[in-house]
């Protein structure tokens, strides 16, 4: 008491107001520092953001383009007669392909030389493409067709700037005089360059038919894996999360299995692709890469995800409103899923979803069921046959196409890690509505 | 003052609604209500006072059990509603809290419509058989908590945009909506302003006519203006039980004394 009244006693130094001192400017300008500092790590995230986005586009485009030649055709009836009469039939409507091209080529005025093995190398053996219309048509003979047929990946990369001609090495697949025929087949207006369907609605082809490469069906393997790790995945962690959050004794036990879930979810996800092989595959022998097997191997990994951000909303609801639900009579139960639940619903969405997207951009589990790349060779069946035929998933298939040999591969995986950040996107752009939908107020 | 609001009293004797002998709560090792003995009756305001932490809200939530829901709190003692012992294992304390209705510290209506708020409790325990019924529960609630001409136009606002007031009247509401018999309220204007205060304790005094109230509360004003009962509670003890005007008047224990003349608390 007596201290106090001392320290008032002495005479005080006056400080204005409008001057600041040294200890108040250390501390504006550690703000400053630190403002400064946040600043400067969004900017440099969001350049690299940027970089990402343009090398991803730069360099997936070229997968969603592809060299055709388009050109009408007319096989008449004696020519189809004598085609067929022949031992090797498609080359000999190769043979009568070839003798239009050169007529209408000459008439175009276009003067580069060409033969049979140079239009090979250009589009594949056509006569196939040929002979396939027409038997499945005959009622186009005699008549003008048009005909859309898909140059070899090669001439894509001559578009595309991954091949030139100081770069190319004369060889079975691409040599230096054929370009010459290529610029003047484009010059003529007859090979341009069109969107790629086949990219989107096709399956693997296979090492050496890079043009002919889509992942339609590894969006459909990858779509029958999440219906399963929702199916599972939801039910199962809301059901565990409300068990261990509002109904469990707090124990040692509880206690246990909380600390497990936690270290579940920071468990390397190749742990669970051979969990899976062991469990799923070698036990209880189910398909080997089967989506079933690659939707149950991601709900292992999902759950934890989603029991944690389940558990997170669901302590977020304020406990007065159990408690205002339960003072009205409602059983635990009932106060649960007709009051804290609906609460907690946004959170639980967010956070499945959250898990939904790791579990689609998931490679290395996959690798190990089987779900590799080169399996995905069609589409299933049938809508009961896509959880047990062998497929792959999106990034399998860009993993398995990233890895091979041909370069033209490359540009596929470039385009796949397109569609999986659409389906990406996608996803997050949902949770954000589903959010902002059950999100109230209280 | 005190002699005023006691002659003005008029003491009824009533049934007892609630007995509660020899009521000990522990919250793990902590002894929080040691040896509580009162009669509460019946169409009465009881009120709960005492200084914080003392235990008047934690022996209010014996009343419902509302103690159940926290894991290390355990209730030993006698306590009877019309004579039923309450902690009997045969007890469901959700339909017990169905006649022993509750209003919270701070007002917690349900982020609902009006409506829904005052139809939820009748919905779960089934008391209407309609919905014209239901509208009927819904206004007759409204009414009797006040709050009927302020909401009946925008019943499907939501709760959550009423004013603190008015919150609190709907919560109150929403309690008397299941037909309780006893109606707890745990510091039921400690969140709002003088004019809603006086606005709930107008309803208290009338809510007596049906229900027996008990209030806890820290304002002695307010427990000497809508009690009829009050009992002062002191580290865990009950110190003291009986009518209003007495306690605040003529005082038996030294402690209530010091308690009500500003001295401790």
């Amino acid at each position: 008491m007596t201290d106090m009244k001392n320290a008032s006693d002495a005479p005080r130094k006056r400080i204005s107001l409008t001057e600041t001192d040294a200890h108040t400017r250390k501390r504006n300008a550690s703000e400053a520092r630190f403002k400064a500092y946040g600043l400067g790590a969004i900017l440099i995230g969001l350049f690299f953001l940027v970089v990402l986005a343009t090398s991803i586009i730069r360099s997936g485009v070229p997968a969603f383009t592809r060299t055709v030649l388009e050109v009408e055709f007319t096989l008449t009836q004696e020519q189809f007669d004598a085609a067929e009469k022949q031992l090797f039939k498609t080359k000999a409507y190769q043979a009568v392909f070839i003798d239009a091209m050169t007529q209408k080529l000459t008439e175009d005025g276009v003067t580069a030389s060409f033969d049979n093995a140079a239009i090979e190398r250009l589009l594949g053996k056509i006569g196939n493409d040929l002979r396939g219309h027409y038997t499945a048509n005959t009622g186009d003979l005699g008549k003008s067709v048009n005909f859309i047929l898909p140059a070899s990946s090669r001439v894509d990369g001559y578009f595309n700037g991954r091949v030139t001609r100081d770069t190319l090495v004369d060889s079975r697949f691409l040599q230096l005089s054929d370009l010459d025929l290529v610029d003047a087949l484009h010059d003529a207006g007859l090979l341009k360059q069109g969107f790629n369907w086949t990219f989107i609605t096709g399956a693997d082809s296979g090492v050496d038919n890079p043009g002919g490469a889509g992942i339609g069906a590894s969006v459909v393997g990858s779509f029958f894996m999440m219906l399963v790790v929702l199916v599972l995945s939801l039910p199962i962690g809301v059901a565990a999360s409300i068990y261990l959050e509002e109904f469990a004794p707090q124990n040692r036990w509880t206690d246990l299995i909380e600390v497990n879930i936690s270290n579940l979810a920071a468990v390397p996800s190749i742990v669970f692709g051979i969990l899976g092989l062991a469990v799923f595959i070698q036990f209880m022998h189910l398909p080997q890469s089967a989506p079933l097997v690659g939707g149950l191997v991601l709900t292992l990994m999902t759950l934890p995800t989603i029991i944690i951000s389940t558990r997170a909303s669901l302590k977020s609801v304020p406990p007065s409103i159990r408690d205002a639900a339960l003072g009205v009579g409602a059983s635990k139960m009932q106060a649960v899923f007709h009051h804290v639940l609906p609460l907690a619903m946004p959170g639980i969405l967010t956070g499945t979803i959250i898990g939904l997207a790791q579990a689609l951009g998931e490679t290395a589990p996959l690798l190990l069921i089987g779900m590799v790349g080169f399996v995905a060779r069609g589409y299933p069946d049938g809508f009961m046959d896509g959880f047990v035929e062998p497929n792959s998933a999106m990034p399998a298939q860009i993993y398995t196409w990233a890895a091979r040999a041909d370069v033209s591969f490359y540009d596929k995986a470039w385009g796949g890690i397109i569609i999986l950040l659409m389906f990406l996107l996608t996803m997050n752009i949902i949770a954000i509505i589903l959010r902002r939908r059950f999100e109230r107020r209280w | 003052m005190y002699d005023v609001l006691h002659t003005e009293r008029n003491v009824t004797q009533n049934d007892v609604k609630i007995n509660a002998q020899g009521v000990q709560v522990y919250y793990g090792d902590t002894h929080a209500i040691k040896d509580v003995s009162v009669e509460i009756e019946d169409k009465t305001v009881t009120a709960f006072i005492g200084p914080s932490g003392c235990g008047k809200s934690t022996f209010l939530r014996c009343l419902n059990r509302m103690n159940d829901t926290i894991d290390i709190c355990r209730v030993t003692g006698d306590i009877r509603i019309d004579g039923e012992d309450i902690y009997d294992k045969r007890v469901d304390p959700v339909q017990l809290r169905a006649k022993v209705g509750m209003v919270f510290q701070k007002p917690n209506p349900f982020p609902k419509s009006i409506y829904d708020n005052i139809a939820y409790g009748p919905r779960i325990h089934g008391m209407a058989s309609s919905k014209a019924e239901l509208d009927e529960i819904v206004e007759r609630s409204l009414r009797r908590g006040a709050i009927w001409d302020e909401v009946k136009d925008r019943l499907q606002a939501p709760g959550t945009g009423l004013s603190g007031g008015q919150q609190q009247r709907l919560c109150i509401a929403r309690a008397i909506a299941t037909e309780p018999e006893v109606l707890l309220m745990d510091e039921p204007c400690s969140a709002l302003d003088p004019i809603a205060t006086a606005q709930v304790e107008e309803l208290i005094d009338e809510l007596r006519s049906n229900y027996s109230v008990v209030i806890v509360t820290h304002s002695m004003q307010q427990a000497a203006r809508v009690s009829q009962k009050t009992a002062f509670f002191h580290l865990g003890n009950l110190v003291e039980y009986g009518d209003t005007g007495k306690i605040f008047t003529n005082p038996e224990d030294s402690r209530t004394e010091s308690y009500i003349t500003g001295r401790i608390g």
